[in-house]
């Protein structure tokens, strides 16, 4: 029986810098009070505004949002790294906050930056964290030595991690986190910054684990991970679930399917109108500046509508960009943003 | 308990492969100084033959300090700030307080050690010191108590200091610490200092070399050796408050 996972109402203010999971790059968190202003004395940064989740025993789910919509941190809490401020969070039957060593004993850790130990070798670094978790020292060696060669690093085994690539400091991470065998394995953006190949021979390690009966979470801001991957999702954003369920019901809750984004150099209310009355249209958004969502069953069949529409309503068409049905359509219905930002 | 050891056992094997550079680093500059000060000017007459056995005590202390400081403290700050190398070790299913003692532990390990390989050296290169055989238990219960010193000092500034203010650390908190640790000179000399005497008594420094004359030279003058324990004690105990609850704070946030 596999271990599922559940967290009722989780909030989580930051009040010192939060951990941030892609450094360098811009947080995109709620400041208090709607301004980006930090005040000299004290941080407050709520990056979890009420999440509730329910992943089941032996499930692959998928946490998809843009950077710093809260996906570190709601792992962070999942796996004893961050106290929540309110809410509580369950692995299997234990409260993570309340009994984290038992906790510790279910969960494998991906973290998104590799934080190998690199005063140790490859093998040394499954080795020593199967003794953590008190794997006798034949067991040990023996599923070290299979790590070491499903996830192709024999060659380099008993080197320091110096000289490593990205991509194969990544796969000694998931074989570290593989190597006490935890029910849980948490994977915090597996596939970022790791060549195409390598990603596929992710995701197949991935699906294989899920075979074996364990529930895997997996962050990502990649539509076509969460999508091949996961069995359901939630869509977060500024510390909320948006939307969850099946990639393929998620799909088909957004009106159409089809997103057509055009811009104008205007946007009269009779175009307005009278694009909203074209055939197959369900939705239509204006956006600033000219800017127009149709939310249509078509894709480009309606592009010689739209193109009449605009002449006769003696505007110009700058641009339009066709997007088929997909999880980026659906961010987008949701936030009315795009998920790449 | 088998975690626990495990997490020693890490720290044991990559203290053995840096054991070269590790042991020049506690070897080298107690080493120079002991030959300056306990070859050079005793026998060229500037300093009298007695300054060795008053020197000794001093240099063991400085080297386990440093030593227990910079083997916890070192690696603690770029492994909290810089590659978070010990997030595999929270993970570890043990309490992350059992962590911290962990690395207490290892650092007392690595003072032990240092004590251990210096002292030897020292008495070699000053060409053999009288000292006194007549107290191996407080001399065991001081060289524990300095150690503990180290390691959980090393704790806390490990889990307090910047990744940016290493040097600072060496200039502003140990340098001071060092010199006015009574370790080139006994607490008694500092009496034409009346204030700077009073002082250097919130130092634990001064009660590690004070201790550790009270048991080797005794024939100098020295602190009482109960109230040398007594302070180590003290501050032992505070220091490992404030360097779990540093640890815990710089591990959760």
């Amino acid at each position: 029986m596999g271990t599922g996972i559940r967290t009722v109402e989780l909030r989580k203010t930051f009040t010192s810098p939060p951990p941030a999971a892609t450094p360098g790059r811009h947080l995109g968190f709620t400041m208090a009070g709607g301004l980006k202003r930090r005040s000299r004395k004290s941080v407050h940064v709520v990056a979890l505004d009420g999440v509730s989740l329910e992943v089941r025993p032996g499930e692959i789910f998928g946490l998809l949002g843009p950077n710093g919509a809260g996906k570190t941190t709601t792992i962070g809490i999942l796996t004893t790294k961050v106290r929540p401020t309110a809410g509580e969070a369950w692995i299997g039957p234990h409260e993570v906050w309340k009994r984290p060593v038992e906790v510790k004993r279910l969960i494998g850790v991906v973290p998104q930056t590799p934080n190998l130990d690199f005063a140790l070798t490859a093998r040394e670094i499954l080795l020593f964290h199967g003794a953590y978790f008190g794997i006798g020292s034949a067991a040990r060696a023996r599923r070290a030595q299979e790590l070491l060669e499903r996830f192709q690093l024999q060659e380099r085994a008993d080197q320091l991690l110096l000289g490593f690539s990205g991509g194969m400091l990544q796969r000694l991470s998931i074989a570290r986190a593989m190597m006490h065998d935890p029910e849980v394995l948490f994977l915090d953006e597996p596939s970022a910054g790791l060549d195409p190949q390598t990603r596929l021979l992710l995701w197949e390690i991935v699906r294989d684990y899920h075979r074996r009966g364990k529930t895997i979470l997996l962050t990502t801001h990649n539509m076509e991970e969460a999508d091949t991957l996961s069995e359901r999702l939630a869509i977060v954003d500024h510390g909320r679930v948006i939307a969850c369920g099946s990639p393929a019901q998620l799909k088909a809750s957004i009106p159409g399917g089809f997103v057509l984004r055009l811009q104008f150099d205007a946007t009269p209310p009779e175009l307005l109108r009278a694009l909203g009355a074209l055939a197959t249209v369900r939705e239509l958004r204006p956006g600033a500046g000219g800017g127009v969502d149709l939310y249509a069953d078509r894709g480009g069949a309606l592009v010689g509508e739209i193109a009449r529409l605009a002449a006769l309503h003696q505007v110009n068409l700058h641009d339009l960009h066709i997007a088929e049905p997909s999880l980026e359509n659906l961010f987008l219905h949701h936030t009315g943003r795009s998920l790449r930002g | 308990m088998s975690t626990f050891l495990a997490l020693l056992a890490r720290d044991a094997r990559v203290a053995r492969r840096n054991l070269v550079p590790l042991l020049i680093q506690v070897l080298l500059q107690p080493m120079l100084f002991v030959f300056i000060f306990g070859q050079v000017m005793t026998r060229s007459g500037f300093l009298p033959p007695e300054y060795k056995s008053l020197l000794l005590p001093g240099i063991i202390a400085i080297s386990m300090l440093l030593a227990g400081i910079q083997s916890v403290a070192l690696p603690l700050i770029t492994e909290l700030q810089f590659t978070r190398e010990i997030e595999d070790r929270l993970l570890a299913p043990i309490a992350i307080e059992w962590v911290a003692v962990e690395k207490i532990l290892a650092g007392v390990l690595q003072a032990l050690a240092a004590g251990l390989v210096v002292f030897p050296a020292a008495w070699l290169i000053m060409g053999g010191v009288e000292l006194s055989r007549e107290h191996p238990g407080l001399f065991a219960a001081i060289a524990i108590g300095i150690s503990l010193l180290a390691a959980t000092g090393g704790l806390a500034l490990g889990c307090t200091v910047g990744s940016t203010q290493i040097g600072l650390l060496f200039t502003l908190v140990l340098g001071p610490i060092i010199f006015f640790g009574c370790t080139y000179y006994p607490w008694s000399a500092l009496e034409s200092f009346p204030l700077l005497q009073k002082l250097v008594l919130i130092n634990p420094l001064v009660y590690g070399c004070e201790g550790l004359r009270a048991a080797l030279a005794p024939q100098h003058p020295h602190l009482p050796a109960g109230a040398a324990i007594i302070a180590l004690l003290v501050w032992d105990s505070a220091l490992i408050w404030v360097g779990i609850r540093q640890f815990r704070r710089k591990t959760i946030s």
